[in-house]
């Protein structure tokens, strides 16, 4: 479901729900129950716990309701409503998690593998792939956008370091802003980009290997 | 970067391209560069179908379980 397309919306969707409107209710849910696990367990780790703390922030949200002023978004405020809950769950059972802990990856390392390139000796050509990236645009989105290439995309995410796959969940799977982003992680801008480029570079190369024209 | 940029170069700067936060200056460089290298222009549009796929992956269906839990939660609020 595409996320509420306008504030009017929003508003009059807050007022049905301050109401005790059941719809209004299961609509929300609908909508972001699933993103509020998949964020909690970028803190977590475990998914009944996730799943707890998701239940948790719905408690939150309707016992806040009345008192919303709607200063931010809907999304917003759930969202920052199960981050600090997870976070401070993560601090009381001393899971060490930093966000902005880059030590487990030099981050100047290239993203495409050296080999790809052909070595850059003096007067060589800018253009310089040894083994050029190929078009997908004749490969049929039935095979594009197949489960495969989506299970494929999961796995791959779920392989990141944790500061790379939260950053790339937030950003290309809840299509969060970045601002929104660097709230929730407490990361800079540039952090996030860096770990984003990481991020996407992985799972473009995962599926470079999937689509590879088979000989 | 003095010299014109290269390939490799090239792929560390996508992200920032696609993000909108790349100065006019090296957009510029870089969007030379694209417009005579396959290799690159291949890679910057796998990138670009890389960000749409992973906006495919979310699993919406709440499963009856959850569905009954969050009612039940709903429910128990309603009435208090």
């Amino acid at each position: 479901m595409k996320a509420m397309d306008t504030e009017l919306d929003e508003m009059a969707f807050l007022d049905l729900l301050r109401q005790r409107d059941e719809m209004a209710f299961t609509r929300l849910v609908e909508q972001y129950h699933a993103s509020l696990v998949r964020l909690a367990r970028l803190f977590v780790g475990d998914e009944r716990l996730a799943e707890e703390l998701s239940q948790e922030t719905w408690i939150a949200v309707l016992q806040g309701v009345d008192q919303f002023e709607g200063r931010s978004s809907l999304k917003t405020w759930i969202f920052t409503i199960l981050t600090n809950k997870a976070k401070t769950r993560s601090r009381r059972e001393h899971r060490s998690f930093v966000f902005s802990d880059f030590a487990d990856e030099a981050i100047e390392s290239p993203t495409v593998p050296a080999e790809r390139f052909k070595d850059a000796s003096a007067g060589a050509s800018v253009h310089h792939w040894a083994v050029e990236p190929s078009s997908w645009a004749g490969i049929p989105e039935e095979k594009v956008l197949s489960e495969e290439s989506l299970r494929l995309i999961r796995q791959t995410i779920e392989e990141l370091p944790d500061n790379q796959r939260a950053v790339i969940t937030l950003r290309d799977i809840e299509e969060c802003s970045t601002q929104e982003i660097c709230n929730i992680l407490g990361i800079s801008e540039s952090n996030l980009r860096v770990l984003l480029h990481r991020a996407r570079a992985r799972v473009r190369e995962a599926l470079e290997a999937y689509l590879k024209p088979e000989h | 970067m003095d010299h014109d940029m290269t390939c490799k170069e090239l792929v560390e700067l996508v992200t920032d391209y696609l993000e909108g936060t790349l100065p006019a200056e090296i957009r510029t460089r870089m969007e030379k560069h694209l417009s005579g290298c396959d290799g690159c222009t291949n890679y910057l549009e796998q990138m670009r179908q890389t960000i749409r796929l992973t906006g495919q992956v979310r699993e919406e269906n709440l499963t009856a379980t959850q569905r009954d839990d969050l009612l039940r939660l709903f429910r128990g609020w309603k009435n208090n």
